[in-house]
């Protein structure tokens, strides 16, 4: 079933088509991995997802909605949540007041509960999605004091505690230690049971390890899509992406 | 800090401030009753500085809404005390909420400079259409008694300035401090922190800077006709441009980023003032100084600083 879909988006900077009609669609449930060179428009395209971006032309449908108009708050709202490619977690605050913020937007639906949350329900999400990213015992540590390659776990615990129905994520191995992408891969594939994911990532092997299905752009489009055995194998990619 | 002992701090002050009216000599016991109202107008602006990182230019339109708003119905309909402070509290809520619609959009300097031409087009305002507010002169109102629990209050006896101040300060600043702890006042501090973040954890910006403001401005209003009431006068200073650097400064020298920051600062800053104009004529210098002083050793304040030390300690 079809979660995602869009329809000849297109974004232009200038006279730079940094997207140039693309229709993509992403399954319920699937990790779907994007990759291409610097400049392909990756992270255009899922500016365009999440709102961040707006299109110069054609539309975006999520869940069976036209959302190429909505605002990013509203998105999130719908299940569409992005984290960042250059970490952007709350510096200055704990890391359990970071994750509040995420956890309080999905169990404030009501004006009351904005003022008057039941701290027990607030905390007990809270640790839930620390637990889940492994970083429970840092709940009351500052953000920005946490090495880096935490700072993204708790940008994930953040992501995760809006329980999305699409989590999108930017790069998010890049700056990881290399002992710390076995780890965070089996803590993507744990999330995959109940989100569907959209990566973009530049470590080749953890797009093919980790993806169901990979979408490749250059230019601005698609040049190919499949199954990362597929992928390894097209002409055009080798030529374009992977290169000798 | 755990919440309970944050609030037995809080309520500490407010219980401290009640006692003390017992023993206070009259010229300073005037001179708290000032320092109270005038708190509760540094309080609503540190809801917009200290939580939501949002820098007004022009507060003394909000002080000088709730004080017309109060002045004016008794002068020209007769108004009672306390139907005056209602008057007060609904013009402040409106000019709020008017000045919100123009503003919410802007942050940074373009806050800035809007909220300062908006206060200062309210000043302009009061002085040319001085038929109705009389202008810088001003209207000196003289009101009933109010009847309360079989009791008369007059609002020229000190005690009754006292604690009406008193219980002003004790509302606003246990109003801010349980904002400040709830998911509102966590969304305005992930504001001033990271606005962009915040929008894509899934909250509408823009509206809750709105909504800060409204709250911001509606306590300054409500500071500024307390004052009106309680003093008897409004005049064109209360929209003047002094009416919105003292919040200004009465924050940043006790500290933005504390709740007891900005009633800490109003009260050493109009010590301050009354000590050096007894010494000088240009005692704003001694002032200016002061500020400067602290925002180079105390970047954060004093009541910033005091919390630093007992962290470290």
């Amino acid at each position: 079933m079809t979660l995602l879909q869009t329809r000849n988006l297109t974004r232009r900077f200038g006279g730079i088509r940094a997207v140039n009609d693309v229709s993509f669609a992403l399954e319920r449930g699937e990790i779907r991995g994007v990759i291409g060179p610097n400049g392909a428009g990756k992270t255009t395209l899922v500016g365009m997802i999440c709102g961040r971006v707006l299109p110069s032309a054609g539309t975006v449908s999520f869940d069976g909605t036209d959302i190429t108009r909505m605002q990013p708050w509203d998105r999130v709202a719908q299940g569409i949540v992005y984290t960042f490619q250059i970490t952007s977690v709350f510096k200055r605050l704990t890391c359990r007041a970071n994750v509040a913020l995420a956890a309080q937007r999905r169990l404030t639906r009501k004006l009351r509960d904005r003022f008057a949350l039941s701290p027990a329900m607030l905390e007990a999400a809270v640790d839930e999605a620390l637990a889940a990213v492994g970083l429970g015992a840092e709940a009351e540590r500052i953000a920005g004091e946490l090495p880096y390659g935490h700072q993204r776990l708790l940008e994930i615990a953040m992501g995760l505690a809006l329980k999305p129905a699409l989590l999108i994520l930017d790069e998010p191995t890049q700056g990881l230690a290399p002992g710390d992408i076995a780890p965070f891969c089996d803590l993507i594939r744990a999330t995959a049971k109940s989100t569907t994911i959209l990566f973009i990532e530049h470590n080749l092997k953890v797009v093919l390890e980790l993806a169901d299905k990979v979408t490749v752009m250059d230019q601005g489009a698609i040049l190919a899509e499949g199954t990362p055995a597929e992928i390894e194998r097209h002409p055009a990619v080798q030529q374009a992406y992977l290169g000798d | 800090m755990s919440a309970a002992r944050t609030y037995l701090l809080h309520l500490a002050v407010i219980a401290a401030l009640f006692v003390v009216q017992f023993a206070l000599p009259a010229y300073h016991y005037g001179n708290v009753t000032r320092i109270m109202l005038y708190a509760v107008f540094a309080i609503g602006y540190n809801i917009l500085l200290g939580y939501t990182g949002l820098l007004s230019f022009g507060h003394a339109l909000f002080f000088a809404a709730g004080a017309y708003g109060a002045g004016l119905t008794v002068h020209w309909w007769d108004f009672g005390p306390i139907a005056a402070l209602g008057a007060g509290l609904c013009a402040a809520l409106l000019v709020s909420l008017v000045t919100g619609a123009i503003v919410y959009r802007t942050t940074g300097v373009a806050f800035l400079i809007v909220t300062l031409m908006l206060a200062q087009a309210a000043f302009l305002s009061t002085l040319y259409f001085n038929a109705i507010t009389l202008g810088d002169q001003g209207i000196v109102l003289s009101l009933p008694p109010v009847e309360l629990l079989g009791a008369s209050l007059r609002l020229a006896d000190p005690a009754v300035k006292y604690n009406t101040a008193l219980i002003a300060f004790a509302l606003a600043l246990l109003l801010s401090l349980w904002l400040l702890r709830s998911p509102f006042g966590r969304v305005l501090i992930a504001i001033r922190e990271n606005e962009a973040r915040t929008r894509l954890l899934g909250y509408n910006t823009a509206r809750y800077r709105f909504a800060a403001l409204v709250i911001s401005g509606t306590l300054s209003g409500l500071s500024g006709a307390l004052y009106c009431i309680l003093f008897g006068y409004v005049g064109s200073s209360f929209a003047s441009l002094q009416y919105s650097t003292l919040p200004l400064l009465w924050t940043l020298l006790g500290g933005s980023g504390v709740t007891l920051g900005p009633p800490l600062g109003t009260a050493i800053t109009h010590y301050l003032i009354d000590i050096s104009s007894g010494l000088t004529s240009s005692y704003m210098i001694i002032v200016g100084i002061a500020l400067v002083a602290i925002t180079l050793w105390f970047p954060q304040g004093l009541a910033g600083w005091f919390r630093r030390r007992r962290a470290v300690s």
